[in-house]
């Protein structure tokens, strides 16, 4: 075996001489580079920047902390991450071809998108009918979610929802379980977008009840998971949101955490939980941008904060607490409508940037979701590209592969401190409900997308196909764009109307007058009580008008 | 009198709420010297009507990521009824090419797609506005 690296090494100065003046020779006068984050990038990373003497306080061993090099000590080698690719089309039967489809391709988890008249709280029928089912699927009572999931066995795969408070999606889908005679012991999944502080201040799609009433729904929502689907993660705080609406990735992964020891706050403090039940139960989503070694060291110093969080700032003992799970969604802002097929070789290296940077599962962008919806064709590409880079490139044969780089390393702790600053700067605005309150969050998300595209503008940025290597006439190359016929939706609105229609109206409207008593009292949960109108056959328009009522409906704060 | 600056309304209709796009839009039309109404998004297109009378705006820009480009006939054909027909309406976003020549047919008078450059977004948006002030102030 080698002996430690000693310090200073014979000859490394009189070589390290040679090259810079070699290299300054050949360069000239050499320019600044920085990383999207704004860290300054040099030219060569040696022993000077990073020589492995804390490698137990920085990196240790995979599955113990400080989890840089990954959360399980077996990672990809063990157990690859889950292959979630986000689907959502259509009526329900287009979705459950679909899922079908892709189960058959080799994905793992399902997940659904429901249509963006379901984010914001409405029922097919009462919605515009152009834009029904364009962005996802229209489901809205125990029906339709039975219909999406037809086929499916909800015992064995997992599902993640796109459902924002107050969760209808999880209320309708436990029904069906029910109904089915699946026992909610065995469902498995995430709330997909409960985190409602990055719907407030950057991604206002899933953004339904005002503040207050989004803290408590979610609290509650937790609870209810925690007590009666063990198998369920209630909570996944959303980077993916601060990044791409205009974070770097250094402050996206400081106000997700921010917002993590927001809700372990109101758990723990506010509702008199121990740490080591609520925190196991943490998981995270992000973007991967295309800055590739920048994402890598995003992800490692990430988990490096979140152990140390959760054992220092919360007392956390359980190790379970302390891993940073996390889902990664490759980057749509890095994508181009001109040349769209290289977004393909995109999404590659940005997956790549994921699976080094440790996720436990991933969403590969379609290459053509800068265009529309993604086709079939190109959902099918983003799954077989994630089965080469397993299957044919080995990605997964080796633990944290870039560990011990010189640069990822130093990128590694000059992200840390970055991060940290950005929590250090929630923390003295109040945390992270009061930030977001003000404006501030949003005001430095809007600051930093400007910047960008500041950079692109003057090509210091230069995106391939749109600033660069332009080619005249490289027309779209133009998928077959499936936008759901109008007769299915015309049949999808009489069939929700037949339901509404033949449903015990006593049972529902009891339900209903129940939801809207839990919204009003202290001690109830709201989102018990939304399970229990899904259960009567009150419909997602029909709780969320409910609750709009009872608790006040978001809007956004415009921050110029 | 010294000329006031063209007046852009810069909104989001329908159900999706991605604001990075009009937002860096707003910034860049109003460090062109342009007056912009900026709002939040899911805005009903009775309030964009009422909005654009109230402000009396030169030129009305839809900023959609999702699909909400599709309701934009809708929302010309109410301006038209609220004779605000010669309001140029532009949109920007993720617009299918399949879906173009509706738009256009329905009277949407430019349509920026990702990529379009900060020079062209302000050259084009300036170029109408003057173009609408013109035609509401008669020939000069």
């Amino acid at each position: 075996m080698a002996e430690p690296v000693q310090l200073p090494l014979p000859g490394f100065d009189q070589a390290r001489a040679r090259w810079r003046r070699d290299y300054e020779a050949q360069i000239g006068t050499d320019r600044v580079v920085r990383n999207r984050s704004g860290i300054e990038v040099k030219p060569i990373y040696t022993p000077d920047d990073w020589d492995g003497s804390r490698y137990m306080e920085e990196l240790g061993f995979p599955g113990a902390p400080p989890f840089t090099r990954g959360i399980y000590p077996t990672m990809h080698r063990g157990r690859t991450w889950t292959q979630r690719q986000l689907i959502g089309l259509g009526t329900p039967e287009d979705f459950n071809l679909r899922i079908r489809k892709i189960i058959a391709a080799g994905a793992t988890g399902l997940s659904l998108i429901p249509c963006n008249s379901v984010y914001r709280g409405y029922d097919v029928d009462e919605c515009p009918i152009e834009l029904l089912g364009t962005c996802g699927t229209t489901v809205n009572s125990v029906d339709d979610m039975d219909r999406c999931l037809e086929g499916v066995d909800l015992g064995r795969i997992s599902t993640a929802l796109n459902d924002p408070s107050p969760f209808t999606l999880l209320a309708l889908l436990l029904v069906v379980a029910e109904k089915r005679g699946v026992p909610w012991s065995s469902i498995t999944g995430t709330s997909n977008q409960s985190d409602y502080l990055s719907h407030f201040v950057a991604n206002h799609m899933f953004f339904r009840l005002a503040l207050p009433g989004a803290r408590r729904v979610l609290l509650d929502h937790i609870e209810f998971a925690l007590e009666k689907i063990p198998g369920w993660n209630p909570l996944s705080v959303v980077g993916q949101h601060m990044q791409q609406g205009g974070a770097t990735p250094a402050e996206a992964m400081g106000l997700t955490l921010s917002t993590a020891i927001q809700y372990a706050t109101d758990l723990i403090e506010g509702r008199g939980h121990a740490p080591d039940k609520v925190l196991p139960k943490f998981t995270f989503f992000f973007d991967i941008s295309i800055s590739f070694f920048e994402e890598v060291a995003k992800f490692r110093a990430g988990r490096r904060i979140w152990q140390r969080i959760a054992r220092e700032r919360f007392g956390a003992k359980d190790p379970r607490s302390w891993r940073f799970k996390f889902h990664g969604q490759t980057s749509g802002v890095d994508l181009t409508r001109q040349q769209p097929l290289n977004n393909i070789a995109r999404a590659t290296v940005q997956a790549m940037a994921g699976i080094f940077g440790g996720l436990q599962s991933m969403h590969v962008d379609a290459y053509d979701e800068v265009l529309s919806v993604p086709t079939e064709k190109a959902a099918k590409i983003a799954i077989a590209t994630q089965n080469i880079l397993r299957e044919e490139a080995h990605l997964t044969d080796v633990i944290d592969p870039l560990g011990g780089s010189y640069y990822v390393e130093t990128l590694t702790n000059e992200m840390e401190a970055k991060i940290e600053a950005v929590i250090a700067k929630i923390d003295a605005a109040g945390g992270m409900y009061r930030a977001c309150e003000t404006g501030l969050v949003q005001t430095m998300l809007g600051e930093s997308a400007l910047a960008f595209q500041e950079k692109v503008e003057s090509g210091e940025e230069k995106i391939v196909g749109v600033n660069a290597y332009r080619e005249e006439g490289d027309a779209v190359d133009v998928p077959a764009l499936d936008r759901p016929a109008r007769e299915a939706m015309e049949a999808q609105i009489a069939r929700l109307v037949r339901y509404k229609e033949a449903r015990d109206q006593a049972a529902t409207r009891r339900a209903l007058d129940g939801l809207a008593r839990a919204a009003n009292s202290t001690s109830d949960n709201v989102f018990g009580a939304v399970v229990e109108a899904a259960r009567a056959g009150a419909t997602h328009g029909e709780i969320c008008a409910t609750l709009r009522r009872e608790l006040g409906f978001g809007d956004v704060l415009v921050v110029p | 009198m010294t000329e006031r600056p063209p007046k852009i309304l810069v909104t989001k209709i329908g159900f999706d709420g991605h604001d990075r796009g009009s937002r860096i839009v707003a910034a860049y039309l109003r460090d062109a010297g342009m007056d912009v109404v900026y709002t939040g998004p899911w805005q009903q297109i009775p309030a964009v009507v009422k909005l654009a009378l109230e402000e009396d705006i030169d030129v009305l820009g839809i900023s959609s990521l999702a699909t909400d480009h599709l309701l934009v006939p809708k929302l010309i054909e109410a301006l038209r009824e609220a004779g605000l027909g010669h309001i140029p309406v532009v949109v920007g976003g993720i617009v299918p090419p399949e879906e173009e020549p509706a738009l256009r047919a329905a009277g949407v008078a430019a349509i920026f797609h990702p990529g379009a450059s900060r020079e062209e977004i302000v050259a084009e948006v300036g170029r109408l506005a003057r173009l609408a002030r013109a035609a509401v102030e008669g020939d000069v």
